[in-house]
């Protein structure tokens, strides 16, 4: 308990063995696929980009080559399991921005989904009062909106401890459904259906985006998964980055740095919102109906599961961790039924004896302190820790800080 | 495109009578019976506030499966009654039978939840804590074993709540400015109140109440000084499970159709607000928390028109707090409580 821990004094060589031990056994706890990181680090950077190309056509043919024994069919239709499943990865990369960059416990990450359900419908369905758009442009403006309300609940939460955070994002999870059952204006269970779809039509003079087919919703869904994904990975390379992995690691200790904790954590409550509103809102115009009974709290703990499972902090982990979660009640329907039990029982299991998930994400910071540590120490004439850094020359890991840190 | 775009979007900006609509009329007539019945959920969330207080003071942990606990203890409750054949209409049992038979019923749901509790302490918290995990892992555990229990209890008895059960016909006490307040009400505001007194008692007078305020304080020194900090917080464990109990006896004697898998999670939310509200970690705060989200709950209800607002007001009282004054009205922790 953060309670607990008295003040750390400047590490002696003891305390040097005791990180180098924690590291080792970071190392060891390693998900399932140990060394899978540092083999792909180690490759070539064209090579990566070669696997990268090869891996990204093959996620694009998907819908066509329906693999047997993966394809859900013939319980459900493998191209809407598809799209589901990239609108479930998009959600589960956004959440991994606040879940594990800054280590923010989002529980009504749904709420931010809702809300960019609701935008894309309330602004294309003809069963809707108001002003209608093309439906492209509600992905901006959900993006805005949800992001506007990530600031809105996370001004007041942030400044605070991180409970407080998940307590009033849990609560915010269950309002957003109310409110949409009991304001008239949001139309509750009987809802807005046709809601919009980007234009285009085929030869035939039917329109490209339909409800009842999936492909071009989960090649649209993967491009803008592509974008966020370069976006993020852009971001966690930054300074802002940066600071969200040391304030996950330990906040005081980055405010001490001069991290300004309180904006940095905003940012990503309020990127990762933002995020939330975008697979909202594609995901409101897959299925093209839109009511209150689609965005319960049990979700929400669906995408913290989703994150949990693929690894927190590896964006590739939630990526893999958000399409598990919606492939699993598809491709075995038997157990669909029991998916919330099961995924509740899954996050306290992994957090236990797996808190890495399935492709954990390196503890880059802690190889940077002792990295720092150790020059330091050479400065001074002293003994340098050994540890995975000399696997690696220093002087890479300086100029590139996480190169490749999603990739693990 | 953009310039078309946003100033139609600025006009549609959709503030009319759709959105929310006060009824002060039905407010100004319900003013009193609200306030009663404001104050009969208030005392229940108390005593699901003591709960979250009490692990927090400890522990510096939101307890999620508590509403687990509390839910726990419904369905204790409910069998225990369906055995004794109670049904939706009231019995017609003499005075002491009724008493004897919600007695035994308490009974039952305290050690329901109060196992609950320790299975949870057991299952979620103590293989952390032996590993020093970080408090994001705490966090998770926690909700995912809320949510591993609801769905257990989803997966036993079917989405729908349980049959309705009766416990007594209310009798009318006394009348004030016109409103009547009835037996049931008052048994559960007196009851609650005793039991919070003993609580507060409890924590302040005996050996383990100081045990468990010297763990609040700094669990280190307290188990340098010979308290035993395990036992100490499955005993806090224990006692926020027998207070859910209790409070679970009242919640099914108030609402009787509220025993259902996910009954617990948003009076869980509510709970927890009058925690912050009255100051979480301290015994007192909770009661006046609970006390006041009920109030502000069910007078928003009433203005508002529709049940479900109770929990979007309890919710938007929360937020405030934490913008206002996060530490709460009482503000002290468990461990500053004096003896």
């Amino acid at each position: 308990m953060s309670t607990t821990d008295g003040p750390t004094l400047m590490p002696d060589d003891a305390a040097a063995q005791d990180i180098a031990d924690r590291e080792a056994k970071g190392r060891q706890r390693k998900g399932w696929f140990p060394g899978l990181g540092d083999k792909w680090n180690a490759l070539p950077r064209h090579i990566q980009w070669l696997i990268l190309i090869v891996v990204v056509v093959i996620a694009y043919l998907l819908p066509i080559l329906n693999p047997p024994l993966i394809t859900t069919d013939p319980g459900n239709n493998w191209q809407i399991a598809l799209a589901q499943m990239s609108v479930y990865a998009l959600v589960a990369v956004g959440l991994n921005v606040v879940v594990g960059y800054a280590g923010l416990l989002d529980l009504g990450y749904v709420a931010f989904f809702a809300l960019g359900s609701y935008t894309a419908a309330m602004f294309t369905s003809p069963d809707s009062p108001y002003v209608h758009i093309p439906y492209l442009w509600t992905l901006p403006l959900a993006m805005a909106i949800t992001m506007f309300f990530g600031v809105l609940l996370g001004v007041p939460t942030l400044r605070l401890r991180g409970d407080y955070l998940a307590i009033v994002t849990l609560g915010f999870g269950e309002i957003v459904r109310i409110l949409a059952t009991i304001i008239p204006a949001m139309k509750g269970q009987v809802g807005f259906q046709n809601v919009g779809h980007p234009p285009g039509t085929d030869s035939s003079g039917q329109p490209i985006f339909l409800n009842s087919n999936g492909t071009p919703w989960y090649w649209f869904t993967l491009s803008v998964i592509i974008i966020v994904l370069l976006a993020a990975g852009n971001l966690e390379r930054s300074r802002v980055g940066r600071a969200w992995i040391a304030i996950r690691e330990d906040e005081d200790a980055a405010e001490i740095m001069g991290v300004p904790t309180f904006k940095y954590k905003v940012w990503a409550f309020a990127i990762g919102a933002s995020v939330g509103g975008l697979s909202g809102a594609l995901f409101a115009g897959q299925v093209g109906f839109v009511n209150n009974q689609k965005f319960d709290i049990a979700t929400s703990i669906l995408f913290v599961a989703a994150v949990v499972m693929g690894g927190t902090g590896n964006k590739v982990g939630a990526l893999l961790g958000g399409s598990l979660v919606a492939y699993i009640p598809l491709r075995f329907t038997a157990i669909a039924e029991f998916k919330y039990l099961i995924f509740g029982a899954a996050l306290v299991l992994i957090m236990i004896f797996r808190p890495g998930g399935l492709l954990p994400a390196r503890q880059s910071l802690l190889a940077y302190g002792r990295l720092a540590y150790n020059k330091v120490k050479g400065a001074l004439g002293g003994n340098t820790v050994p540890g995975p850094t000399k696997t690696r020359p220093p002087g890479q890991v300086a100029t590139e800080p996480a190169k490749g840190a999603g990739n693990e | 495109m953009i310039s078309e775009v946003i100033p139609t979007l600025l006009h549609s900006v959709p503030m009319d009578d759709t959105w929310i609509t006060f009824d002060v009329n039905s407010f100004t007539q319900n003013f009193w019976s609200s306030t009663f019945d404001g104050f009969t959920f208030g005392a229940i969330y108390a005593l699901v506030a003591l709960g979250y207080t009490l692990v927090y003071g400890v522990l510096n942990l939101i307890n999620f499966a508590h509403s687990e606990v509390f839910i726990t203890g419904c369905y204790g409750v409910f069998f225990t009654l369906s055995a004794l054949n109670f049904g939706p209409s009231a019995p017609h049992l003499a005075f002491w039978a009724i008493v004897g038979n919600l007695i035994l019923a308490l009974v039952v749901a305290i050690i329901a939840s109060a196992l609950m509790a320790v299975v949870v302490e057991r299952v979620a918290y103590k293989p952390l804590r032996t590993r020093k995990a970080p408090r994001l892992a705490f966090l998770i555990t926690a909700i995912g074993v809320s949510f591993a229990i609801q769905y257990t209890i989803y997966w036993w008895r079917g989405p729908s709540p349980e049959a309705a059960l009766t416990m007594f016909r209310p009798i009318p006490i006394f009348d004030v400015f016109g409103t009547i307040v009835d037996s049931q009400q008052v048994v559960i505001v007196i009851a609650a109140i005793i039991l919070m007194i003993a609580t507060d008692q409890f924590i302040r007078r005996s050996r383990t109440g100081r045990g468990i305020r010297a763990v609040a304080q700094d669990p280190d020194t307290a188990t340098l000084m010979g308290v035993n900090k395990e036992k100490i917080i499955v005993t806090t464990f224990i006692i926020g499970g027998i207070l859910a109990g209790a409070a679970a006896l009242f919640y099914v004697m108030k609402i009787p159709s509220g025993v259902q898998y996910n009954g617990g999670f948003i009076l869980g939310v509510k709970a927890f607000a009058a925690a912050v509200l009255g100051g979480i970690g301290n015994v007192r705060g909770a009661l006046l928390g609970g006390l006041l989200i009920g109030l502000i709950g069910n007078y928003g209800q009433v203005l508002l028109g529709s049940s479900q607002w109770t929990d979007v007001v309890a919710f938007v009282v929360l937020v405030l707090v934490l913008i206002v004054r996060p530490e709460g009205i009482l503000g002290s922790s468990l461990g500053k409580s004096k003896a």
